[in-house]
C-alpha cells in the first residue's frame, strides 16, 4: 500500500510517459470503434431488408424471395454477434482505457448506455427467434420478430449515439474544481447535439448497407445477368440506398450548421479555416499546415463556407487562430471531411441516375454500365462512416468531455499500452479476413449460383 | 442509501441470471472440447443447436451487469478496470474469440476441416474466458486491490498484484466447473436420445466433483485473503452457512435426480445450486464492491442518477420479460434438438 508501486496521477508522471499511453489507447479506442461500426451499421439496416424480403414472400408467395430472405438472414447472423461481441468489447475499453473518464462521466452519462442494453436485449432475443423459429413460431410472428430486430438495432444506435452527442456538447452538470455536480442524466441525455448525430449516422446506415449489399449482387448479376433472384435483391438494396444517398447531403448540411454552432474550432478544422474571416471560402481539397497557418493548394469558392455555416455569405468564420494551438484537432480532420464529402457525392449521383432512370421508366437502369458503377460504389458508404466518425471524434480531441475534460487527463495510468494496441490490431485484422472469406462462402453457395461442381470446374 | 443497495442487489441478480444463462453456454463450450465415444459428432451438434436461439440473449446480462456497475457505482468501475485491466481485457478477447468463432463454426459451410478449427477456437474460448470472469470476481473479494476513496478512488495497487494469487484462480477454476455442470444438465432436457441423455448425465455427476472439489480448494485457499471480513463472512457468517447448506442440499439433489435419471426437476435443482452460491458469494461480499475500500455507500452515484436506472429497470423489464419468456419457451419447454437437427439438414436453418 501507499501507492510506492503502480498508480500515480496523470500529472505526476514525466510528460513523455502520458504522451505516449494517450495515443495508443486513443489508437486503440479508433481502432475498436472503426472495427464495430461496420457491424453496427450493417445490424441497423441488413434486418430491414431481411423483413421487407420476407413481407414480399409472405405476400407473393414466390419462393425467391424465402430463399434470398434466409440468405441474408444467415450474413446476417455472422455480421450481428461479431458486431454484438465486439459492441461489448467496447463498453468495457472505455474503462479500461479512459478510467477516469467513465468515474466522472458515468453518472451523467449512463442512461443512455442502460437504453441501449434494453434495446441490444430486445435485439438479441428476436434474433435468436429469427434464426432458429422459422419452423417454431407462425409465419406473422416470425416476420414481427424481424421487426422488432431492426427495430432494436436502430434504436441502440440512437441511444449509444445519444452518448456521443454529450461528450461533444456536454451538459447536465455542474463543473468546479474538477469535481462534477448537479447531474442531471436525463437533460445531459437529451442534447441538441443529438439529433442532426442520429439522424445523419441513421441515414449513413442504410445507405452504406444498401449500397454495399447492391454492390454484392450486382457483381454477381455481371456475371449471372439472368439469375432473377439476384435482380430482386439488387432491386430492394437499391430502393434502400437511392432515397438515402438524396437525402444525406441535405442531413449532413444541417449537421455541419449545428458543428459550426456548438464547436466552431471543429469546423474550422474541418474546413481547414485558419484566418476568422467574413466570406469564408468553400475549400475543396488543399494540403492545410498547421506551422504555417494556411492551406494551398486547395479550390476555393468566394463566400460559400460562411453560406454553409451560417446561411448568410458575408457573414463571419471564426478560424483557427482564434483558440491556442494546444486545442487544435489535428490536420487529418479536414482530410477525413473531403473525403466523406467526395464519397457522399459520387453517390448522390449514382443515386440520382438511379432514381430518376426509375421514376421515369419504372425500372432501374438494365445497362451493365449502371451495374459496374454500383458494384464500384460498394464500399464507399462504409468508408465514408468511417471518415465521417474521424472528424467527429478526432475532431474533438483533445477533448474527451468537450472544453471540460482532455483525454489526457481521462487515460488509463497502466504502462505498456502499446501491448493492448497490438493485439486489438492483429485479432481485428485477422477477424476481418475471417468474416470476408465466410460471408464469400455464403454468397458462392447461396441461391441463384449455379451448383458448386461446376462452379469448381470454372474455377 | 436505500437506493444504492436495491441497484446492488439487482446487479447480484443479473449476476445470478448470467451465471445460470451465460454460464451455462460458456459451460457448452467445455463439452464440445471434451466431446467423445460413438456420439462426439452428435454431442457437438447439440452444444451448438442448443445454444443457438439464446447465446446473444444470454450474452446481454454481462452488459446489462457492467452498465449498472458504470452508471450507479462509476468509481467502482473505473478501480477494478484500472486495477484488473489485463484479466478483464484477457476475458474480452475470449469473448469476442467465442462470439465469431461459434458462428464462423455454423455457418462456414466449407466441409469438416474448417469447422473443427472454429470449433476448437470456439471451446478454449469457453474454457477461458469463464476463468478469466472468475479470477476477476475472486480478485474483487480479496481485498488485495486497494484504492483511496477520499482521493478520488486513486487506484494503490499494481497491475498484476491483486489477481496473481491461489485465489482468484481457485474461483475461476470453480466457476468453470459449475458452468460445465449446469451445461451437462441442460442438455440432458435438450434431446430425447437417451444415449445422448446418458452421455451428458455422465459428464454432469462428473463436473458435479468437480464444482465440490473446486468449491473446497477455493474456501481453503480463501484463508491466504488478506481481507480478513470477507473470508470471515464467507466461512463463518450465519447468512452464508445458510446459502452453504442451501448449495450443499441442493448439489446432493441435483446429484440423486441425475443418478435416477430425472431431468426435468434435476436442471431446476442444478440451477438453485448455482444460484446458492452466487448469492451466497453476494452477501459474504456485502457491503463491499471492491473490497476493501470500495463500498456500496461510498462508490454510489447520485441519488437522481440511481431513480432514474431503477425506473429505466422497471419499465424495461415489463417489455424484455415476456418477450424472454417467449424465447424460452418456444425454444426450451420441450427438447427441440432432434427436430433443429433436422431442420439443419434439410437446409431450412
Amino acid at each position: 500500500m501507499g501507492g510506492g508501486e503502480g498508480y500515480r496521477t496523470p500529472a505526476e508522471r514525466p510528460i513523455w510517459q502520458t504522451m505516449d499511453n494517450v495515443l495508443f489507447a486513443r489508437t486503440q479506442m479508433g481502432i475498436s470503434l472503426g472495427f464495430h461500426i461496420i457491424f453496427a451499421a450493417i445490424g441497423i439496416a441488413m434486418p430491414l431488408l431481411m423483413v421487407i424480403s420476407e413481407a414480399l414472400w409472405l405476400k407473393t408467395k414466390d419462393r425467391e424471395y424465402l430463399e434470398l430472405t434466409k440468405a441474408w438472414a444467415k450474413g446476417t447472423a455472422v455480421l450481428i454477434a461479431i458486431g454484438a461481441a465486439s459492441g461489448t468489447v467496447l463498453s468495457f475499453e472505455l474503462g479500461l482505457l479512459f478510467p477516469e473518464f467513465m468515474k466522472h462521466a458515468g453518472a451523467i452519462i449512463g442512461m443512455p448506455f442502460g437504453l441501449e442494453g434494453f434495446a441490444f436485449f430486445a435485439e438479441a432475443i428476436f434474433i435468436g427467434i429469427y434464426l432458429f423459429g422459422w419452423n417454431r413460431v407462425p409465419p406473422r410472428w416470425h416476420l414481427a420478430s424481424g421487426v422488432v430486430v431492426a427495430f432494436a438495432g436502430a434504436l441502440s444506435a440512437v441511444f449509444v449515439i445519444t452518448a456521443n452527442a454529450w461528450m461533444n456538447a456536454p451538459r447536465g452538470f455542474r463543473f468546479e474544481d474538477g469535481q462534477f455536480s448537479d447531474i442531471d442524466p436525463w437533460f445531459a441525455m437529451t442534447t441538441p447535439y443529438g439529433i442532426h448525430e442520429i439522424i445523419h449516422m441513421l441515414v449513413a446506415a442504410y445507405l452504406a448497407t444498401g449500397i454495399l449489399v447492391a454492390a454484392i449482387h450486382a457483381f454477381i448479376l455481371l456475371r449471372h445477368p439472368e439469375s432473377t433472384v439476384h435482380r430482386k435483391a439488387f432491386g430492394m438494396a437499391m430502393a434502400m440506398a437511392i432515397p438515402m444517398a438524396i437525402v444525406q447531403p441535405f442531413v449532413g448540411d444541417i449537421a455541419s450548421r449545428q458543428v459550426a454552432r456548438y464547436q466552431p474550432l471543429k469546423l474550422a478544422a474541418m474546413e481547414a479555416q485558419y484566418k476568422t474571416e467574413a466570406r469564408a471560402p468553400l475549400r475543396i481539397g488543399g494540403v492545410p499546415s498547421h506551422e504555417g497557418r494556411t492551406t494551398s493548394y486547395a479550390i476555393e469558392i468566394p463566400g460559400f463556407l460562411s453560406f454553409l455555416a451560417h446561411g448568410d455569405p458575408d457573414a463571419v468564420v471564426r478560424g483557427l487562430e482564434e483558440w491556442p494551438e494546444e486545442d487544435w484537432p489535428p490536420v487529418v480532420v479536414h482530410y477525413a471531411f473531403q473525403l466523406m464529402v467526395a464519397l457522399g457525392v459520387l453517390m448522390f449521383a449514382l443515386a440520382l441516375w438511379g432514381g430518376v432512370h426509375w421514376i421515369l421508366k419504372k425500372r432501374l437502369p438494365p445497362s451493365r454500365v449502371f451495374l459496374v458503377c454500383a458494384v464500384i460504389a460498394g464500399p464507399m458508404g462504409m468508408a465514408a462512416i468511417e471518415f465521417g466518425w474521424i472528424v467527429t471524434e478526432v475532431g474533438r480531441q483533445p477533448w474527451i468531455i468537450y472544453e471540460v475534460m482532455r483525454t489526457r487527463d481521462a487515460v488509463t495510468p497502466m504502462p505498456g499500452l502499446i501491448t493492448p494496441l497490438v493485439v486489438t490490431c492483429v485479432v481485428y485484422a485477422f477477424l476481418s479476413v475471417a468474416v470476408i472469406a465466410v460471408l464469400y462462402r455464403q454468397v458462392r453457395i447461396g441461391p441463384g449460383m449455379p451448383p458448386p461442381s461446376t462452379q469448381a470446374e470454372g474455377a | 442509501m436505500a437506493l444504492a443497495w436495491t441497484v446492488a442487489i439487482i446487479i447480484l441478480v443479473a449476476m445470478v441470471v448470467y451465471a445460470l444463462l451465460g454460464g451455462a453456454d460458456f459451460g457448452a463450450g467445455v463439452w464440445d472440447l471434451l466431446a467423445s465415444g460413438p456420439r462426439a459428432r452428435k454431442q457437438r451438434e447439440l452444444v451448438a443447436l442448443s445454444i443457438g436461439p439464446v447465446w446473444e440473449a444470454n450474452h446481454v446480462w454481462l452488459i446489462v451487469i457492467v452498465v449498472l456497475l458504470f452508471t450507479c457505482f462509476p468509481p467502482a468501475f473505473a478501480v477494478l478496470m484500472t486495477a484488473l485491466h489485463v484479466p478483464v481485457a484477457l476475458a474480452l478477447l475470449g469473448i469476442l474469440a467465442r462470439a465469431s468463432s461459434y458462428v464462423f463454426r455454423n455457418y462456414h459451410v466449407s466441409g469438416d476441416k474448417v469447422q473443427a478449427r472454429w470449433s476448437l477456437v470456439f471451446s478454449v474460448a469457453s474454457i477461458i474466458t469463464p476463468i478469466l470472469l472468475g479470477v476477476v470476481v475472486g480478485a474483487v473479494s480479496t481485498g488485495r486491490i486497494r484504492a483511496a476513496p477520499e482521493e478520488n478512488f486513486l487506484v494503490l495497487t499494481g497491475y498484476f498484484d491483486s489477481w496473481v494469487h491461489p485465489f482468484p484462480f481457485a474461483v475461476g477454476l470453480f466457476a468453470l466447473s459449475l458452468f460445465a455442470f449446469l451445461a451437462a444438465v441442460y442438455m440432458t432436457r435438450e434431446t430425447v436420445d437417451p444415449e445422448l441423455q446418458d452421455d451428458f448425465r455422465r459428464r454432469a455427476l462428473m463436473a458435479q466433483i468437480a464444482v465440490v472439489v473446486f468449491g473446497v480448494v477455493a474456501a481453503i485457499v480463501s484463508r491466504l485473503s488478506e481481507h480478513e471480513p470477507f473470508h470471515q463472512t464467507l466461512l463463518s457468517g450465519t447468512w452464508s452457512w445458510l446459502f452453504f447448506a442451501g448449495a450443499c442440499a441442493a448439489a446432493i439433489v441435483s446429484t440423486a435426480l441425475l443418478v435416477t435419471r430425472r431431468y426435468r426437476l434435476g436442471r431446476i435443482v442444478a440451477g438453485a445450486e448455482v444460484t446458492a452460491v452466487v448469492v451466497g458469494w453476494g452477501v459474504a461480499q456485502a457491503p463491499f464492491l471492491v473490497a476493501p475500500d470500495v463500498t456500496i455507500e461510498n462508490a454510489a452515484a447520485p441519488a437522481v442518477t440511481m431513480r432514474l436506472i431503477v425506473i429505466i429497470l422497471g419499465v424495461g423489464a415489463l417489455t424484455l420479460l415476456p418477450s424472454l419468456y417467449w424465447l424460452y419457451r418456444v425454444f426450451k419447454r420441450e427438447p427441440a434438438f432432434e427436430a433443429m437437427s433436422r431442420e439443419r439438414t434439410s437446409g431450412e436453418l
